[in-house]
């Protein structure tokens, strides 16, 4: 199993290991938990080590038009140190990833893919390349990760960081600038719902790092974060994860993030007629959010039924969320969907709990917090 | 290292059980609870079930998914802990002073072949030297 340079960071704090993606990562930390280390990232802040995702830098005068033809967002609308959520469809409209694009300028790209599909991802990258205009370089492994994610994130960075952060407008980035005197690129974007920044350095610099990031968010009551608390906040704030909202048959469109995938950009991008298909026509199935009100933990892959008890869908990501303090479900539920306000139920060890369709996300920060 | 009461019989699935008068409080361990983490809400049984040794009849579910528990011996549950349907974090807190099930047991025999405090640390110490 692979090792981050956090790794004896992460044993020393009493993190339990656990395989993902081929990682050894802490799941959660023992003197804390899921739950604590959740709400405290809403509260304060969290650290979490997220150097296990891929980097990809694209390079070259086609290197928009590329780009561009793998992905479902409009990237030619990016100014220059701009990010943009982004999705990579197969020819069905299923996904192969979901990831950032970072763009210095039209032939200069970073893209950070998930962790568990850097191999695939590359090989697919690789197979549709250009004869000459790109060049890519796989830069994963020599590139550590920190996300610094909550209220007091802004505040925490401000006392290492060479730059003002504030500076630092939501979805853009500065590249050339140090944090705790090491070279780094930081741009404002996270996966938990809540304010902050997401820290690139060199491999062998990333415990230097996280030891400096950890000693300046003492005073704010900074914890690290596990992968337990990653998925829970990213879920609680309505945000995909491939393997469950995503999948290689299920895409964004019938995941309800349409808004991402802009069918009639110049130039096409894979996947592009059948998305558009599904636009027009409606997809086959919907993503639902649901809010449990009977009693039980709904689960990835539990049934999903109407009021007569027909089997109408299945559970895409479903689980206990702290802020809440209630069972949420994203439900993948064939048309008619229900609206808000309406009632599904989920089949949990052979008994069916009904829970209340809501609007997405689930949770939402506070405005100006 | 988690807590392990002398006076409780323990199984290799982590459950502990008291028994006097023929009647048994039985819950899950210190260990079990620290490695579930935040349990979140408990699926207690009907009282009136009739139960056999090592038959799954408690669904813990924690933050991280669902855990079964199994029944320590046979016999019949006579009462569950409704305190967990409103505050399933007790376990957290306590999970000795916070039982799941009181049952009638229907062969006190049984009991002879769960693991005694000093069987039961043994395991536990294995395990949490394989996890560190």
């Amino acid at each position: 199993m692979k090792r981050t340079p956090m790794y004896e960071r992460h044993v020393a704090a009493k993190g339990r290991m656990v395989e993902y993606g081929g990682w050894d990562m802490p799941v959660q930390y023992e003197p804390t938990g899921i739950k604590t280390e959740h709400l405290n990232v809403r509260s304060d802040a969290g650290l979490f080590d997220v150097s296990h995702m891929g980097e990809i830098l694209v390079e070259g005068p086609a290197a928009e038009a590329w780009v561009s033809s793998l992905v479902t967002n409009d990237i030619t609308v990016m100014k220059d140190f701009q990010v943009q959520y982004n999705i990579m469809c197969n020819e069905a409209g299923g996904v192969v990833d979901d990831l950032l694009v970072y763009r210095y300028d039209k032939e200069k790209y970073l893209l950070v893919v998930n962790a568990a599909n850097v191999d695939k991802d590359w090989q697919w990258f690789s197979s549709h390349l250009p004869r000459e205009g790109v060049a890519l370089r796989n830069i994963s492994d020599e590139t550590a990760e920190v996300a610094l994610q909550g209220p007091k994130a802004e505040a925490i960075l401000a006392r290492i960081a060479d730059f003002d952060p504030s500076t630092v407008a939501f979805f853009h980035f500065v590249d050339g600038v140090h944090v705790a005197g090491i070279p780094a690129l930081v741009s404002r974007t996270g996966y938990t719902g809540e304010d902050g920044f997401e820290i690139y350095v060199p491999w062998d610099r990333g415990a230097e790092l996280w030891d400096a990031v950890m000693e300046a968010g003492a005073p704010d009551g900074l914890l690290p974060i596990g992968l337990g608390a990653r998925d829970s906040l990213r879920f609680e704030a309505g945000l995909p994860l491939f393997g469950h909202e995503y999948t290689d048959e299920i895409g964004p469109i019938e995941a309800g993030y349409g808004f991402f995938v802009k069918v009639d950009k110049p130039g096409g991008f894979i996947g592009r007629d059948a998305l558009k298909r599904q636009k027009e026509e409606g997809p086959k199935r919907r993503l639902v959010p649901l809010r449990m009100e009977d009693k039980g933990v709904p689960r990835q892959g539990m049934e999903v039924a109407d009021e007569t008890g027909k089997i109408v869908g299945f559970v895409a990501s479903g689980g206990y969320a702290p802020s809440l303090d209630a069972n949420i479900a994203s439900c993948y539920v064939a048309p008619p969907v229900p609206a808000a306000g309406e009632n599904l139920w989920v089949v949990i060890r052979d008994k069916a709990r009904k829970g209340v369709v809501v609007k997405r996300p689930y949770y939402s920060r506070k405005q100006g917090s | 290292m988690a807590k392990v009461p002398e006076n409780l019989k323990y199984t290799k699935d982590h459950e502990w059980i008291s028994v006097s008068d023929g009647v048994g409080v039985m819950g899950i361990t210190d260990y079990a609870q620290q490695a579930m983490g935040d349990v979140v809400y408990v699926e207690l049984p009907e009282v009136g079930r009739v139960v056999a040794a090592a038959e799954d009849f408690v669904v813990v579910e924690s933050v991280k998914g669902a855990n079964d528990v199994f029944s320590p011996v046979s016999g019949t549950v006579t009462e569950v802990n409704e305190a967990l349907d409103e505050s399933p974090e007790l376990l957290n807190e306590d999970a000795y002073a916070n039982w799941l099930v009181k049952m009638e047991l229907s062969d006190e025999g049984e009991l002879d072949g769960l693991m005694d405090a000093a069987a039961y640390t043994k395991l536990v110490e294995e395990l949490e030297a394989e996890n560190e």
